[in-house]
């Protein structure tokens, strides 16, 4: 089963990668961009048959060392 | 007085910190990160490197190499157990220090002489320092910026002009019980004056006192 994990810092921890493309991206004119994050997309192939139990154990993944709880949260979607 | 210094695939700095805790008087060992018994061991260093490649998240992978098990049980018992640099990393991930550290504000990589103020000298690291002490060691880091959103860590070292945007602009964070310590630069680097900076002795020397016979 395919499994994509999104890792996103949490909004109150800083994000210089962002910040630093936001600014390149107003040098070239786009200053409509009012924020950017950088953030981890993970691509999984999960053995398993029923979706809801590979989405527990991919999430208890994301727990243990996919996410670093002090500073990410995650959202787990089980592709097939 | 000996103490364990463990070597993670990708680890660099293991020989530094074997030179500075010997030529200071005490007895230290390379254990690989494998091992699955410290037992007789006084205390332990995770010295500076990149411990598995620092894939994932810099001291991701290493929080779960076997021998961090041991670590764990020496940081319970109130055996002094050091994290420097990439070790001050893998000691965030494994939870057995607050906070986290990410990418330095400014994106780059330092490299060089930072000068620190003691602000605490009830932990393992600065115990042999005084109060207000300005230490001169190498920074040499990309991801030294800590961040402690539980607001949980006990600062030992400050640095004088931040660099990297560190919370509370700390170089060094213990547990409560200040076993436990991360310094983000390099004591080890600054033990003698022929290499730039003599003033990393007084942490090692203090890393080494606290370290009680088993």
């Amino acid at each position: 089963m395919k499994v994509t994990v999104e890792v996103t810092r949490r909004p109150e921890i800083a994000d210089p990668q962002g910040t630093t493309v936001q600014r390149a991206l107003h040098d070239l004119g786009h200053n409509e961009v009012r924020s950017v994050r950088i953030d981890r997309v993970i691509h999984l192939e999960v053995e398993g048959e029923d979706p809801s139990d590979v989405q527990t154990r991919v999430e208890e993944m994301c727990r243990q060392v996919l996410a670093n709880p002090v500073l990410e949260d995650f959202t787990v979607e089980v592709v097939r | 007085m000996r103490a364990a210094v463990v070597v993670f695939p990708g680890t660099n700095c293991e020989h530094d910190v074997v030179h500075a805790l010997t030529a200071l008087g005490g007895q230290a060992e390379l254990v690989w990160h494998r091992e699955t018994d410290l037992t007789g061991f006084d205390g332990v260093v995770l010295p500076g490197g990149f411990a598995h490649g620092d894939y994932l998240r810099t001291g991701a992978i290493a929080r779960f190499s076997p021998v961090m098990a041991e670590v764990e049980r020496m940081a319970e018992e109130g055996l002094p157990v050091l994290g420097i640099c990439n070790g001050f990393q893998i000691l965030c991930e494994s939870g057995l220090l607050p906070g986290a550290l990410i990418a330095n504000r400014d994106l780059a990589f330092i490299c060089r002489f930072v000068e620190l103020e003691v602000v605490d000298t009830g932990t393992i690291l600065t115990g042999a320092a005084e109060l207000g002490q300005r230490i001169r060691i190498p920074l040499n880091s990309y991801e030294g910026n800590w961040v402690d959103p539980g607001g949980s860590g006990r600062i030992a070292l400050r640095y004088v002009d931040d660099p990297n945007g560190s919370q509370g602009s700390a170089a060094a964070v213990a547990t409560a019980k200040g076993n436990v310590v991360g310094v983000m630069p390099h004591p080890e680097r600054g033990v003698d004056e022929l290499l730039g900076s003599g003033d990393g002795r007084v942490l090692i020397e203090g890393f080494l006192h606290s370290m009680v016979p088993a």
